[in-house]
């Protein structure tokens, strides 16, 4: 969504109907004043002047993620090289009860790096050096901050590619792919980024570094490192990560299809799928979604669309030549109206860059949108789809759909102009819809963008009470300060130790004096 | 290492209140002494500001954030500051400092899938930094000097002399390596190590017949970085436009197109450059105006804004940008008549950021460069990032343009190219010094001076010098 929505503060975001549980999850300004001052000495002896920002100038730059409507103004940003410098920083905001917020590129959509106003935001941009690529090993180790296409960049002179790549993969780190546990267009062939990392070495929000994993699969012992990949950083931090590289296919096809329906282009996929043909990527964007794309790369979508499916097909020649045979024949039936092969590289790139920058290019049709992320069964699709276009159409707001068809993953984009009066809240209403459609179809509220502080308030509609006090409790134990990335994923943060249970009442230690709520 | 190359001045910054008792504009909302960054004649737009959603897509293309990982030297960052600043925030060093980091070479303009002009945003800033903060006096003596220097010809006329004699002597090595220089002078250093070495200037007519049949009758623009320090562009830009069947007019009342001002906020002198330079043009009378410099013709390109609240000039500026084609632009469209030889060369075609973000011009030099037969063209790995130079950034940010034209150097030699071609002359005094630093050998060339060399029939000996 556009940056300029909303009126800014410098504590608490600023949509107007966040859920109420938002506000005090990114904290006061001014409090814990001395404990950042604390941490920011620490930082400043291990780091160059340019590593820890306090300028009030320089911090607005920092006030959010990839997505603009939430903005804090951190108290302090630190931008360590290396693990030692960051560890002290986390033991110096351990030892004076400081959250902290780690964030990679800065591109997230559920706001899961939004900064506390009185916190620290840990930035590892500068981390971002790619130890080692062992191909015998099909491992790569690298640096948090590294960025996602770069490991790839890396890796291709070897023959080797790593898998996971989100739409943002140009510019999306590591690490913030890590703790999102990042999708992306290929996941349905080739699994998420928990699929990928096998290995990390981890600060723990006490300042402690640890190992989890490593370059051998499967550890004995619980499986910590599932754990904490997708934890959205409320368990620690990542500062290497040994993730798998995948083989370069011997071939690739990707195919652009048109289609006149959503329906149609449903019916194919489920058609291609229920076959068992398993494409490295199954995309589809509707009408709104094309035309989008169209005004901001030129992609050269088919004519009168009313759906494209983008499919690629990877894998061994004979294997890839067998699929497609397959997939043309499924499309035909369900009443394609074009197909086109990329016979290139340059092709192919444009074919993807058309869905690729289809979230930003949104930006060309509308003043402001926002992004959603749902989940459900692969066949509930054209009935969702259809309860979708019903929304849109009884409410006024109109909706574009860009979404990985092959997993069911939906990227529904509200559209919406801020300027005019309820307009925000009338497309809030519409994505919240979406989200509890997802729920009633089977679903989830997210498919690989995160809960963050977005989706917090939707928790409750998919996890009872006693779920969330059983996350609550992995949380703790990681985290029994509640520091790392407070306020974030649950949307009733409680100290660790309470007894579970709807809280009525200010916790006695607080009330002592004794301890904060988060 | 990330601290050592900041861009950051200096010397002492200036003092907030003078510059704001100099600022015209609305009372600050807040703290009533502080005035805000902008005043009302044409801040960066709340409107183009608005279109970023902050996604990011710039942040791998931008120069500043590659080196320094740091919102603020950012694309999306210097956004939020403009925002900052049109909510009320003062125009502080620090927002300054960011402000002038950007090399303005619109790379993100390229990567951004919302259609951000950050382009016009930055103009309408330094236009505003200009008149509002008091630079350093290091700082303003320096640009000062720049800005007294470069957009004339005839000064820069009058240094080619003492250049020619000091580099045939034999002192630019002992200088280099002593690195005196260095330490006294940084700006000064870089501007001594980008000279490039001159050659002998070739006197151009005012009128250049075309050869057989006539097909187009353009103006061209000399310049004047590329008039007296690359004559020999010039030169082949006439011959391979005469080739092609052009009459080529070259006015001699021409004189800087203004680029250097336009790019750095400087309104005035950049409204007077363009109005001096449409006059001439429209003196000659030509349907077309060749520009073979990168950064001349993208800010011709933009005259209509430049000159926009001109009511003597608005139209006139209108017509003459639509005019102005950079000269692989314009043989493309025209399609080539003159038969090639073949050069027998590998080349890396460099994208300078001014043809290839600015104006969008990528396929056409490389098409006609892979019209001469026997050539082979290779690509730059990191092509969208700047090389550095940036119009006069080199010289204001010695040390990051230096770590920016090293990385370019390496890039280009892992081309394994011969020769390197690029048509801008900053990018090529910029890469010439990195390269040469690095110790890669490999000769230099303007696009058009490849294409001369081939319909000559020159030997590839013949093009750029060698490093």
């Amino acid at each position: 969504m556009s940056g300029m929505h909303g009126t800014e503060t410098t504590a608490g975001p600023v949509l107007g109907d966040t859920p109420p549980e938002a506000t005090s999850a990114t904290g006061e300004a001014g409090d814990n004043a001395a404990g950042i001052a604390a941490v920011g000495r620490v930082a400043r002896e291990l780091m160059p002047e340019t590593g820890v920002i306090a300028d009030p100038t320089q911090l607005r730059t920092y006030e959010c993620d990839g997505l603009a409507h939430y903005r804090v103004t951190p108290a302090l940003v630190v931008l360590p090289e290396t693990t030692e410098q960051l560890a002290a920083v986390v033991k110096a905001c351990s030892e004076h009860g400081v959250p902290f917020v780690a964030r990679g590129s800065g591109t997230g959509l559920s706001g899961g790096a939004l900064p506390r106003a009185d916190g620290v935001l840990l930035v590892t941009s500068r981390m971002r050096t790619i130890h080692e690529v062992r191909r015998a090993d099909q491992r790569a180790i690298v640096e948090p901050g590294v960025i996602n296409l770069d490991v790839t960049r890396a890796a291709t002179p070897e023959g080797y590619y790593y898998a996971p790549d989100p739409s943002s993969q140009q510019i999306c780190s590591i690490g913030g792919n890590l703790a999102e546990n990042s999708g992306g267009a290929h996941c349905l062939k080739y699994g998420f980024t928990s699929n990928h990392v096998l290995g990390t070495e981890l600060i723990t929000p006490q300042g402690d570094v640890v190992q989890l994993g490593g370059l051998a699969p499967d550890s004995p012992g619980y499986d910590l490192l599932g754990t904490v990949v997708g934890s959205e950083g409320t368990l620690g931090i990542a500062t290497t990560a040994t993730v798998r590289l995948v083989r370069l296919p011997e071939e690739v096809r990707t195919l652009l299809v048109g289609f006149h329906t959503t329906d149609d282009a449903g019916a194919a996929t489920s058609a291609i799928i229920s076959a068992g043909v398993l494409p490295a990527a199954i995309e589809m964007m509707d009408a709104l979604a094309i035309e989008a794309a169209e005004a901001a790369v030129h992609c050269n979508y088919p004519d009168g669309a009313g759906a494209v499916l983008v499919i690629e097909l990877d894998g061994a020649s004979a294997e890839v030549e067998h699929e497609y045979a397959l997939v043309e024949r499924f499309c035909q039936e369900n009443g394609s109206f074009e197909l086109r092969l990329a016979t290139d590289a340059m092709e192919r790139a444009l074919i993807w860059r058309g869905r690729k920058s289809a979230f930003a290019a949104v930006g060309r049709i509308s003043p402001d949108y926002i992004v959603q992320d749902g989940v459900i069964p692969r066949t509930a699709l054209p009935e969702v789809l259809r309860a979708i276009a019903e929304l849109s159409e009884s409410s006024g707001v109109r909706v574009a759909n860009v979404f990985h068809a092959g997993d069911g993953n939906l990227h529904p984009l509200v559209l919406f102009d801020g300027e005019k009066e309820g307009a925000g809240e009338a497309a809030e209403k519409v994505s919240g819809a979406i989200l509890d459609l997802c729920i009633t179809h089977g679903g989830a509220i997210t498919g690989e963008h995160g809960v963050g502080v977005d989706k917090a308030a939707y928790m409750p509609k998919m996890f009872t009470d006693d779920d969330l006090d059983t996350m609550q409790l992995v949380r703790c134990a990681f985290d029994p300060g509640n520091i790392s990335n407070p306020g974030k994923v649950f949307p009733t943060p409680r100290l660790c130790g309470e007894v579970p249970g709807k809280r009525k009442k200010a916790h006695p230690l607080v009330e002592a004096g004794l301890a904060d709520a988060f | 290492m990330v601290e050592s190359t900041r861009a950051r001045s200096d010397e002492p910054q200036s003092d907030p209140d003078k510059a704001g008792a100099l600022a015209a504009g609305p009372v600050p909302v807040g703290t009533p002494t502080v005035r805000p960054a902008f005043d009302d004649d044409h801040p960066p737009s709340a409107e183009l500001i608005s279109d970023c959603v902050h996604c990011g897509f710039c942040l791998p293309t931008c120069p500043t954030y590659t080196l320094w990982g740091e919102e603020m030297d950012s694309p999306r960052g210097r956004i939020d500051l403009m925002k900052a600043g049109l909510q009320g925030a003062p125009l502080s060093d620090t927002m300054v400092q960011h402000f002038d980091a950007c090399l303005g070479c619109m790379a993100c303009v390229t990567a951004c899938p919302s259609g951000v002009q950050y382009d016009k945003l930055i103009e309408a800033t330094r236009v505003q930094v200009e008149r509002h903060h008091t630079r350093s006096p290091g700082d303003r003596a320096m640009r000062a000097a720049i800005f007294a220097l470069f957009p004339y010809k005839k000064r820069l006329r009058a240094l080619r002399g003492p250049l020619r004699a000091y580099q045939a002597s034999g002192l630019p090595s002992v200088v280099r390596k002593s690195g005196l220089l260095d330490r006294l002078a940084p700006k000064l250093a870089a501007m001594e190590g980008l000279a490039p070495v001159l050659e002998k200037r070739e006197k151009l007519p005012e009128r250049v017949p075309a050869t057989g049949t006539r097909r187009a009758v353009v103006g061209m623009l000399t310049g004047c970085v590329q008039g007296e320090f690359f004559p020999g562009v010039n030169a082949a830009t006439a011959r391979v436009l005469a080739a092609e069947g052009c009459d080529v007019i070259i006015p001699r009342k021409q004189g800087c197109c203004g680029a250097l001002s336009v790019h750095n906020g400087r309104q005035q002198e950049a409204e007077s450059f363009a109005r001096s330079t449409i006059d001439a043009f429209e003196a000659a009378g030509v349907d077309t105006v060749v520009v073979n410099a990168a950064g001349c013709g993208s800010s011709m390109k933009e005259y209509a804004d430049v000159l926009a609240d001109d009511p003597d000039y608005a139209e006139r500026a209108k017509a003459f940008s639509a005019k102005v084609r950079d000269v692989s632009e314009f043989l493309a469209d025209l399609g080539s008549v003159a038969p090639r030889h073949p050069l027998e060369v590998t080349v890396a075609y460099h994208d300078a950021c001014h043809l290839g973000h600015a104006q969008g011009i990528r396929s056409q030099p490389r098409s006609l460069l892979r019209e001469i037969p026997g050539l082979q063209v290779k690509e730059i790995a990191e092509a969208e990032v700047c090389c550095g130079s940036a119009g006069i950034w080199n010289v204001l940010n010695p040390e990051p343009a230096r770590e920016l034209g090293d990385r370019k150097a390496r890039n280009i030699a892992g081309t394994g190219a011969q020769l390197l071609v690029t048509a801008n002359p900053g990018c090529l005094m910029q890469v010439s010094s990195s390269l040469e630093r690095q110790g890669t050998r490999i000769g230099l060339a303007h696009t058009i001076e490849v294409i001369d060399a081939s319909i000559r029939g020159l030997p590839v000996s013949t093009l750029g010098p060698q490093h």
